[in-house]
């Protein structure tokens, strides 16, 4: 401190004067509350029956925050929070658009419903290990990712989801869970590790992590700086976070052992976050470099979704299948990031909110037939249609949305990058989209035939009484609710495909955003 | 003084990555100890380094007139120890917990979620 009389110095011109507004606060909000809910939980870990109450409580305040953060993102542009006051980039900033809002909400909307679900499939001693801790702190880590707009800080987010990541991957400690883990945590740690070095390499190049700053000094840089490494790499990093081929194997090695519910987060949520990385890096900092790798993105897109599907036909265990699915899916949405076009990346956008809703429903899908059926294999279960109608009804609608058939939300989507593709001349990449697709219908179609259609097995299954379902009404009822905005999204696309045209249009030009960060005429 | 850190930083990646491509459970994690200590070094190395002035304003001053000592890369890099840190005490207990549970260390045999020769679903009925 300065000795009394001393001047004391003039910081006006690197901090913000007075306080944040009340309104802003909204940006931080579906970070914030899902931690506070977090530690709640953890205070209060004995009283397992308060927990389902006080998450549900705390996710569904943070899915509320952040549909209202997405509509003023929409209605005013960007929002940004600087913390500490430090204006950018000296301070870490909070910067909400309308791609990062978008993806909050499916996602906190996707937790939610999720949580519920958990009931019925996390035991008291599942909660008492922290269960809904684990969830709260990998929803805030996921927002975290969304919303922040500061380098190093989506590096911190995404090693606060990773690791509450893995506590949810072991609970229950089973032979397959600490096998998966095992795998699982080896590549994402070096994911995130190769992510560090090269933000570490950025701050080298730039001398900031501010993202807007970063966008604004690119251009200044290209002659002298390693532009292209730092680009290449962030694509292995986010790549290998996203199950991208050929650094994917960490993924049909573990999604299918943890509770379903955990798997279903899982297959929602995470990889998006690499995608949601991807499109950041690629589309808003390094767009000039993006331009040079889209070739290769291209190859590893269909890569990545054909032998991801072709990964599925070989499977009998249905969980398996959703997760090579799963992959599937992140070579469409690769797909339109080497396109790079408005529509394409549009498409891109629209098809991980899809993909966020579908993948999710799968698994719990998948978590019901088990309930109804006693196996997850294709050659134990049989005849779910003639026990199970209104179950067999909602395990077609998501088959048609997986594989993007009308009237679902897979549709518009895959029409948008196959129309993108074919507008820059990628045939090789429309024919890869639709081809998996046929193959999604295949993969897909066989477990509703064999589950559903056929009579009998043949194999019948051991079932104990504690198998049996409990009270399939709720069941269904949290499945309905992530197949109705699906349907939504299918049935009337205006409004979302407005929403992706929004988000897409904030990424290729970053001048909203930037203003926002760097308001002109005032701050630096 | 960069050069011979960045070479050093070299040795520890090409180190780390031999050690990582083992598959000896045990050999991976000491191969990612030494990666997260190569990363540190490289943030410490990307910062610039300055050594002898503190960045402190003087007394007096509204602002630092010299070149000093960059403190943000050693902010970064205390965030990204602490992480690893935690990290690796994570994967030490899982790595253990997995030589208990599968009782090998060795990741061809690690086949307990993945099974060999597992048949194919039923092509028809």
């Amino acid at each position: 401190m300065a000795a009394p009389g001393a001047t004391s110095i003039d910081t006006a011109a690197a901090h913000i004067a007075g306080a944040t507004a009340l309104a802003d606060w909204l940006v931080i909000a579906p970070v914030a509350l899902p931690i506070l809910g977090g530690a709640l939980l953890l205070m209060v870990r004995h009283r397992t029956r308060v927990h389902a109450v006080l998450a549900f409580l705390f996710l569904f305040a943070s899915f509320l925050s952040s549909a209202f953060l997405l509509a003023r993102v929409v209605s005013e542009g960007p929002l940004v929070m600087t913390m500490g006051r430090w204006l950018p980039p000296f301070g870490i900033t909070f910067n909400a658009d309308v791609l990062g809002a978008t993806f909050a909400t499916a996602a906190t909307f996707v937790a939610t419903v999720a949580a519920v679900f958990a009931l019925r499939d996390i035991n008291v001693t599942g909660r008492r290990y922290g269960f809904y801790s684990f969830l709260l702190l990998m929803v805030a880590g996921v927002d975290g990712a969304f919303l922040t707009g500061d380098i190093f800080n989506l590096y911190v987010w995404f090693e606060v989801f990773v690791i509450s990541s893995f506590g949810l991957l072991v609970l229950g400690s089973e032979r397959r869970q600490i096998d998966g883990a095992t795998k699982y945590a080896v590549l994402n740690l070096v994911a995130t590790t190769v992510f560090l070095i090269t933000t570490g390499m950025l701050y080298g190049t730039f001398g900031t992590l501010n993202m807007a700053d970063i966008a604004r000094k690119a251009e200044g840089l290209r002659e002298t700086g390693p532009l292209m490494t730092i680009a290449t790499l962030y694509l292995l990093a986010f790549g290998m976070k996203a199950a991208a081929f050929p650094l994917n194997y960490w993924l049909p090695a573990s999604y299918h052992t943890p509770r379903i519910v955990t798997s279903a987060l899982f297959g929602g949520l995470l990889t998006k976050v690499g995608i949601y990385a991807l499109l950041r890096t690629m589309m808003t900092l390094f767009p000039v470099e993006r331009e040079v790798l889209s070739g290769l993105i291209g190859w590893i897109a269909v890569a990545t979704m054909l032998l991801g599907i072709l990964g599925a036909l070989a499977q009998s265990d249905v969980r398996r299948i959703i997760g090579f699915v799963v992959i599937s899916g992140i070579g469409v949405m690769l797909s339109g990031l080497a396109l790079g076009t408005p529509l394409g990346v549009t498409g891109t956008i629209l098809y991980a909110v899809h993909s966020i809703l579908v993948m999710t429903a799968l698994y719990l899908l998948a978590g019901l037939m088990h309930e109804a059926g006693g196996s997850y294999s294709l050659h134990e279960t049989a005849g779910l249609y003639r026990s199970h109608p209104l179950l067999a009804a909602m395990a077609l609608l998501l088959v048609l949305a997986a594989a993007g058939l009308p009237p679902l939300s897979g549709l518009w989507p895959k029409v948008m990058l196959v129309k993108a593709s074919i507008e820059s001349g990628a045939w090789w990449l429309a024919s890869a989209i639709l081809v998996s697709s046929i193959l999604t219908v295949i993969a897909l179609g066989r477990v509703f035939a064999l589950s559903f259609w056929r009579m009998d097995a043949g194999e019948t299954v051991e079932r104990t009484d504690a198998e049996r379902a409990i009270s399939p009404g709720a069941g269904y009822g949290v499945l309905a609710a992530l197949i109705v905005p699906a349907i939504a999204i299918g049935v009337y696309p205006e409004p979302f495909l407005r929403l992706a045209a929004a988000a897409a249009a904030g990424l290729a030009d970053p001048a909203s955003y930037l203003d926002a960060v760097f308001p002109p005429g005032g701050g630096s | 003084m960069e050069t011979a850190l960045a070479g050093l930083v070299g040795l520890f990646y090409a180190v780390a990555i031999y050690l990582m491509l083992s598959k000896h459970i045990i050999r991976v994690l000491l191969g990612i100890v030494i990666f997260g200590n190569a990363v540190n070094m490289t943030i410490f190395t990307a910062g610039r380094i300055v050594r002898e002035v503190p960045p402190i304003i003087p007394a007096g001053a509204e602002r630092i007139e010299s070149v000093v000592a960059n403190p943000l890369p050693q902010a970064l890099i205390l965030t990204a120890i602490v992480i690893s840190f935690s990290f690796f005490a994570f994967l030490l207990v899982l790595a253990y917990r997995a030589y208990q549970e599968l009782g090998t260390d060795d990741t061809d045999e690690m086949r307990v979620a993945e099974p060999e020769g597992e048949s194919l679903p039923p092509l028809g009925y």
